[in-house]
Formats: C-alpha cells, structure tokens, sequence
C-alpha cells in the first residue's frame, strides 16, 4: 500500500470513528445526572429487601455478586500471574536488602517521616478495618478497606526497612489471605445452593437495618473481598520489593564488584 | 456545587497535563499520584463516595507504588 492510499484510509476510518463517538456521546445522559431506572429502583427496595443502607456495596456482593466473583478471580489470577513472572531465576543473586537510589546515593530515613509513619500506622490499620466491616452501613467496602489495610504494610516499609515489611506481613501470610479471602467468596456463594436457592443468592438471615449484623450474605462478602484484595496488594509489593531490592542479575553483579 | 465542580474540573485538566508534560518517570509517578487524588474529589462532589474511596486508595497509592517499584527494579538491572 502506497502512502498515499494508507492516509486516505486512514482519514475515512478516522472520520467513521469520529462520527460514530460523536453520536454516542449525543445520546449520554447529562453529566453528573445518576437517576437512571435501575439506580431509582435499587435505592427505593434495597432498604427494605436486603436490611443495608449501602446501596452500591448491596448492588456489588447481592444483586450483582456473580460479576463481583468473576473479578475476584481476575485478581487472583493477575495476582499469579506476577507471582510467576516474577519468581527467581536460576542466574540470579541474592543480596542484603537495602535501598537503591536512582542514579544517586540512597537517602537515608527522615526522623520526621519515621514519627509520622509509626503515628499513623495503628490508626490507618484500625481504619482500614472499619471500612471493610461497615462497608453495608456506609461507603466503602472489602475492596476499598483492603486497599488501605494494604497500604498499612507499605507505611511499615517506609518506617522501618524490608525486614519489616517481611516480618509484620510475611509474604506467606498474604497468599494465604488471598487464597482464603477467593475461596471463602466462592463458600459463600455455595451457601445459596445449601440453601436450597441460586449460587450466591442472600439466604442468611438479613437482621435489623443499621446495625453490623445485617444484610446476610452482604457482610461475608465484604471480609472474604477485604482478605483477598489485602493479600493480593501486600503479595503484589513483596514481590516487586523484592525484585527491588533483594535479587541481583549475576552479570550486572559481578560487573559492579 | 456547580462552581466547585468546575473548579475541580479545570484542576483535573491542569493535574493531567501536568502528568503528560512530566519527563522524568519517578517524578511523573508522584504526579500521577496527585491526579488520582483530584479524581478522587471530583468523584466526592459528584456524590458517589464509594467510587471515591476506590480511586483515591487505587489512583493515589497502589498504581504509583507498582510504578515507582518497576522503574527501580528496570534502572536498578542496567
């Protein structure tokens, strides 16, 4: 194909595209507006069918808990997948962890940073609990509370050096908070079959509304989705540590010495 | 509401540019940072703080921390 004949199809492609976007855009609801049917019909019966005042974490673990299921094992599988890719390889070394500076000599740690760290670390742990176990109550939720529990075990890293990171949450511990957290979805949705209904319908008891014991199946969801995002995140900057600062390359080692 | 919409919007813009015109990558992964965070509070101001919670904790923390730890881990092999 000549030049000029590849730049006539792409301007009558580009055109196409352009035309059609532009017709899907006319046809958006008016922004910031969030009143569609399904939205008015979830936030008029959620209350008083599932006994949860969190109408997206209802739609995420009840009304719509197959899809939460498929991207639960999408992490796992993400999560595997770097695992894998990042294992050890045959040709490489090992070396005491320490920290490397882009191109300049490491920084060492700040007082002001260590304070701040240890000041927040017990707060934010705590705070990312609460997030996972109301997450029926009020925004939030096992993905949202899972981030930040996660973040808690980087906040251990910055304060302290690696060793602490592997110490408070060893590597081991968060897969098996991950595996857990994946499996324990799929148990829950197994209870609605034991209960003689469909795979993940709500059949626990659904409590008094506004209180933590409510929304049957609900609550389950959030700390099976809290335990395996957390251990997916920690897993997921072990590794990338790791790679970091602990393995070498044989040949960029002996090179360097 | 409106104004503070607008406003957050122009920062948005303001924060992505940023982002693009940041050429070097460790600095460019903090910028980025700051962008999920004004992501995250124009989510708050157009009242879904569910979505929020999830960009800020995403957009803000875990997707520069990954940026950060491969750019060490790619100039740390050269």
């Amino acid at each position: 194909m000549s030049e000029r004949t590849r730049r006539i199809v792409f301007v009558v492609a580009a055109l196409g595209v352009a035309a059609i976007l532009l017709w899907a855009l006319a046809g958006l609801p008016s922004f910031g507006s969030h009143e569609s049917a399904y939205a008015r019909l979830l936030n008029s019966t959620t209350a008083k069918r599932r006994h949860v005042t969190d109408v997206v974490t209802a739609t995420v673990f009840d009304y719509r808990g197959v899809d939460t299921f498929g991207e639960e094992l999408l992490l796992f599988a993400a999560v595997v997948g770097a695992t894998l890719l990042l294992r050890e390889q045959r040709e490489e070394l090992h070396e005491p962890p320490s920290d490397q500076g882009l191109g300049r000599v490491a920084v060492s740690m700040s007082s002001a940073v260590r304070l701040v760290g240890v000041a927040i670390i017990g707060p934010a742990f705590v705070f990312g609990l609460s997030i996972v176990a109301h997450g029926h109550l009020s925004p939030g939720g096992g993905f949202q509370g899972g981030v930040v529990l996660a973040s808690v075990a980087l906040i251990a890293y910055l304060v302290g050096e690696y060793r602490t990171l592997e110490r408070s949450a060893p590597f081991a511990v968060a897969e098996l908070s991950e595996g857990t957290g994946a499996a324990g979805y799929a148990v829950m949705g197994t209870l609605g079959l034991i209960g003689g209904a469909a795979f993940l319908q709500n059949v626990l008891p659904l409590g008094q509304l506004g209180t933590l014991a409510s929304g049957g199946t609900i609550l389950f969801g959030d700390v099976t989705v809290g335990l395996a995002v957390t251990g997916a995140l920690v897993a997921l900057f072990h590794e990338f540590l790791h790679q970091t600062l602990v393995v070498r390359r044989a040949r960029a080692k002996r090179g360097s010495r | 509401m409106n104004v503070l919409i607008a406003i957050v919007l122009v920062v948005l813009a303001a924060a992505g540019t940023a982002v693009v015109f940041t050429r070097e990558q460790p600095s460019q992964a903090i910028v980025l940072s700051f962008y999920g965070l004004v992501v995250g509070l124009l989510l708050v101001l157009l009242q879904a703080p569910a979505v929020a919670l999830s960009e800020i904790v995403v957009g803000s923390v875990a997707i520069p921390m990954i940026v950060l730890l491969v750019l060490a881990r790619a100039h740390g092999a050269r």
